[in-house]
């Protein structure tokens, strides 16, 4: 069912948006030709690296640097009293009820997770600069750690900061609180559930990394990073910095995968910037996976409980949701709104609910700060309403997947009771499909004869949402966002005919030079081959707002849309005034303008633009040369949606888990390039089975990370995978012009629930209502034992 | 201190000065320029760092550069022919098996040296020959794609070969 890819060349261009083209980012990267960060080499380039606490939880009594000082070849050594700038790492997002804490790029006094920064070598060479920072001495007078969101917010925990009482980051609640509780008291069954959503490591496979390089007399500083959103780290950087922003240059090189960890400001690259000015050489960090294991923001980690309330007939009538929220030592750049408005806005699923009621504590604990993970939020919550919706069923002894059907939102646009306008949608087209994808009577009619035979086969349905494009940018302001959420473009047509888009996202592993290409070539109506995209770079584009939360088709995308849009009448001015017509009488349809009804006088947008730039025959008062710049701010988010089911066999004697199918439909609207599309299916499932079944950050009481390396933590391999089967529906989005929805965090939003849903259909027949993922095999195994226990010794 | 080694990268021969403790993946990229594989883990996890050492597959970030002296390396900068794609890079593109790519070069190398033991590979054998390289963008499933697509576009290369009287 895989989609085919094509070659470029053999499509028609009338063909080139919507055909699945092979990825022109491709070649380097299969050559080694491409560029990360760690690739750059610099003249006299010196490396970095950072002394880090080793305990979770500590004041700091003194930092002795001496030993390093003295080394041959180390250049510069410096510790937060060097300090000549601000050094405090601002929140994006605020919320009423924040408690904005300091946040230093290097801890003088205190330290509160394991990894947090204390000191910076300069040195001559890589080994060299790490073998310094050993020789750092640091004395810690050692506190009591707390890693769990729950025991933080009890009153005897270990206090983390001076000005979070009872380490309380916000209080936040969305819905109505009373109208819920009436539901609950009038509905005939409350199903109700305690769960976690185990904290993640991101794990992108290239490291975090800078280069940083100044030029002291133009005042002009350049860093090179591995960032998802280059602009917003020049904002934010410059201000720790105390560097003005227009001399500040963040280049996103080639970028070795993010999924939410390189959207933040960290400590780091504002150290390597700093360290880049104070030796006036270019310098280099690169984190080691050790570091990134103990200093990469992660994600997800809530514990939930949550409530439903459905009646006889099968309506669901309410929810309530309680959850307490692990935000880590500090707030990361966008944390506060990661489990609050990414998270509850999405509480009502694919479901017509009446009353929801949500209610978050943010805590802060001795873990990395948490923040983003591939979708922030909408995974957490899609958790909470699929595992919910599939007890219900089970309680009320209906079919899973036609309560579904019976709950689902019917007409569009659908207001939600917690705060968002779901756009478009079809849900009942992807549960047929899936169904007739898992062929479901069939495979009923299997899993029960195989209960006979002592097996347990179960099936697991998601029936997620998603909300990408987070907009428009006032609303986004009203809920406490410190940045504006359009997407800029420049479209530019080069006198030979030939065009240069420029965006403000910036890719890493998405394929944006493609799909962008298809979209610019597909408006302006030219060779695919003809134009070229960049991002990625604040010196080539001055504003953008990067790459994350899938915003960079709906919303980049749409922005060059605008901007070619604006290229085409600009042209269409010139051909008509060239054709000696009204602009009204002439037509453009691929790339050539004609006059309405003699379609042989005729000019090509190319030519048009060669006139443009000769300058010698253009309409009165008009400017000369063809480009055109636009600030795009979508109208409102967009909601994909689809279904994923997964079959799998428990072996309740050993608990482990064999995957028979994983089953995917997706309608995330009309699809630029469907096997760009495909591939970040796979990829978000991939991620969403590995949270189901393997991965997790782990803590010693004390704080110490007990998952700090690939050994411990389980980053999932190809044979822990189960292979897909994707298939799509198309629901175009009614609020952008390409009609596009995102994609990207589909998978990872989708496949946690479909594979817990799935191992809990298997063990029905134990009684287990819900296990706490990973759902690693002893975990499994207890749950299946302990109610078999249970239910022998007659206990309930 | 430092030792004088030779190192033979994709048939060009190199003489560098490395300290004992040098990992051959430093040597690679930071002394002879050869950026290709990645470093993902330093600790033989990942596979982002694989090279061809004598013809066997193996992870550059766990073997001393000095250990190797003397000894042949394939990197992914040799696997093009003037500027031809090799069968495996071709795959990889054609099926869309890589999305950032930092794992692309290990991947590409580890699963040449699978379809030299084993030219036609069943899924599960691919999968298991995956096992020491990680990706966290594809999912595995397109890179699968990839390697099935290359043994075949190699087995049909050995069949002309052969028929051209060329044979091994
Ligand atoms: S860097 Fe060598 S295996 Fe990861
Ligand atoms: S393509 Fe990004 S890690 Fe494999």
């Amino acid at each position: 069912m895989g989609v085919e890819s094509k070659d470029a060349a053999e499509v028609d261009a009338a063909d080139i948006l919507g055909s699945a083209i092979e990825r022109r980012e491709d070649p380097a990267l299969l050559t080694g030709d491409a560029e990360y960060t760690d690739d750059i080499q610099l003249p006299r380039m010196c490396h970095v690296a950072i002394k880090r606490s080793r305990h979770a939880h500590a004041a700091i009594e003194g930092i002795d640097t001496s030993a390093a000082e003295e080394m041959d070849g180390v250049v510069d050594v410096f510790t937060a009293e060097d300090l000549d700038v601000p050094g405090k790492l601002p929140v994006g997002w605020l919320l009423d009820t924040l408690k904005q804490v300091d946040h230093p790029i290097l801890a003088s006094e205190r330290v509160r997770y394991q990894g947090d920064a204390l000191a910076v070598v300069v040195a001559e060479e890589r080994y060299l600069a790490h073998d310094a920072v050993g020789r750092i001495e640091v004395d810690y007078d050692i506190l009591d750690a707390v890693t769990d969101p729950a025991d933080a917010l009890a009153d005897d925990a270990p206090a983390l900061h001076d000005d979070a009482a009872g380490n309380v980051a916000f209080d936040w609640e969305i819905g109505d609180r009373e109208a819920t509780d009436a539901a609950f008291e009038d509905a005939d069954h409350v199903v109700g559930l305690d769960l976690e959503n185990q904290l993640l490591i991101p794990n992108a496979m290239e490291p975090r990394a800078a280069v940083a390089e100044y030029n002291p007399s133009e005042n002009e500083l350049a860093v090179h990073m591995t960032t998802q959103n280059p602009h917003l780290h020049r904002l934010l950087m410059s201000g720790v910095i105390d560097h003005p922003e227009h001399k500040l240059r963040v280049r996103a090189p080639d970028v070795g995968g993010g999924f939410g960890s390189k959207i933040h400001h960290y400590a780091d690259e504002a150290l390597v910037a700093i360290a880049a000015k104070r030796v006036e050489r270019p310098v280099k960090w690169q984190a080691t996976r050790t570091e990134t294991y103990l200093t990469d923001a992660q994600g997800r980690g809530h514990q939930t409980h949550a409530e439903i309330a459905v009646d006889d007939d099968g309506t669901i009538q309410g929810l309530r949701v309680d959850t307490k929220a692990n935000l880590g030592a500090y707030l990361s750049t966008f944390a506060p709104s990661v489990p609050t408005y990414l998270y509850g806005t999405l509480l009502s699923g694919q479901y017509d609910i009446p009353t929801i009621h949500c209610a978050v504590e943010g805590a802060f604990t001795n873990v990395p700060p948490v923040d983003a993970y591939r979708g922030a939020g909408r995974p957490e919550a899609s958790f909470v309403v699929e595992r919910l919706v599939t007890l219900a069923a089970r309680e009320l002894g209906e079919d899973p997947a036609e309560f579904r059907r019976q709950n689902f939102v019917r007409e569009f646009p659908h207001e939600t009771p917690v705060a968002v306008v779901y756009d478009s949608g079809d849900y009942e087209k992807p549960l047929d499909r899936a169904l007739e994808m898992l062929d479901y009577e069939e495979f009923r009619e299997r899993q029960a004869e195989a209960r006979e035979e002592g097996r347990y086969l179960g099936v697991g349905f998601s029936a997620y949402i998603e909300a990408c494009g987070l907009a428009p940018s006032e609303l986004a302001g009203q809920l406490g966002a410190q940045a504006g959420l359009w997407e800029s473009s420049l479209v530019r047509f080069h006198p030979s005919g030939t065009v240069t888009a420029y965006v403000g996202t910036s890719g890493h592993g998405q394929g944006h030079q493609t799909t962008f290409a298809q979209i610019v070539a597909n408006e302006l109506g030219i060779d695919y081959d003809d134009v070229e995209v960049v991002e990625g770079d604040t010196d080539e584009i001055p504003q953008g707002m990067g790459t994350y939360g899938s915003r960079s088709a709906a919303v980049g995308g749409s922005a060059l849309v605008k901007s070619s849009e604006k290229l085409v009448e600009k042209s269409r001015e010139i051909a008509a005034h060239q054709l000696e017509v009204a602009s009204e009488d002439v037509e453009f349809e691929r790339g050539e303008f004609s006059v309405t009804g003699a379609p042989d006088r005729s000019i090509h947008i190319q030519a048009v633009a060669q006139q443009s730039y000769l300058a010698h025959d253009l309409p009165e008062g008009m400017e000369p040369g063809l480009e055109a710049t636009s600030f795009y701010d979508p109208e409102n988010f967009v909601f994909p949606f689809g279904v994923h089911a997964a079959v799998v066999e428990v072996d309740p004697a050993s608990g482990e888990i064999d995957f028979e199918r994983y089953v995917a439909v997706d309608d995330v609207g009309n699809q630029i390039n469907p096997k760009i599309v495909e591939g970040q299916i796979h990829g978000g499932v991939a991620q969403g089975v590995g949270q189901a079944l393997y991965e997790g950050a782990e803590y010693e009481s004390n704080g110490q990370l007990l998952t700090g390396s690939m050994q411990d933590y389980t980053v999932p391999k190809a044979v822990q995978i189960p292979s897909m089967e994707t298939d799509s529906t198309v629901t175009p989005s009614p609020v952008n012009p390409l009609g596009v929805k995102g994609v990207g965090e589909a998978g990872t939003i989708a496949a946690p629930q479909a594979v817990v849903n799935a191992v809990c259909d298997a063990l029905e027949p134990f009684d287990v209502d819900h296990i706490d993922m990973p759902l690693k095999a002893e975990t499994v195994w207890r749950a299946t034992s302990e109610t078999t226990v249970a239910t022998d010794g007659g206990e309930e | 201190m430092t030792h004088d080694i030779t190192l033979t990268v994709n048939g060009t021969e190199h003489e560098l000065s490395v300290e004992p403790r040098t990992l051959l993946i430093h040597a690679l990229r930071d002394e002879m320029g050869y950026t290709g594989p990645n470093v993902g883990c330093e600790s033989s996890m990942c596979g982002a760092c694989t090279v061809h050492l004598d013809g066997d597959a193996v992870k550059s970030c766990t073997l001393l550069a000095v250990q190797v002296d003397g000894a042949e390396v394939t990197t992914v900068e040799g696997l093009a022919d003037d500027g031809e794609f090799h069968p495996i890079q071709q795959g990889f593109q054609e099926e869309h098996g890589l999305q950032c790519g930092y794992c692309t070069p290990g991947m590409m190398m580890t699963s040449l040296q699978l379809l030299e033991e084993n030219p036609d590979p069943s899924e599960a054998e691919i999968r298991e020959a995956l096992e020491g390289n990680l990706c966290r963008c594809t999912g595995y499933q397109n890179i699968v794609r990839a390697v099935e697509n290359a043994a075949e576009t190699m087995r049909s290369q050995k069949q002309e070969l052969a028929a051209d009287g060329g044979g091994d």
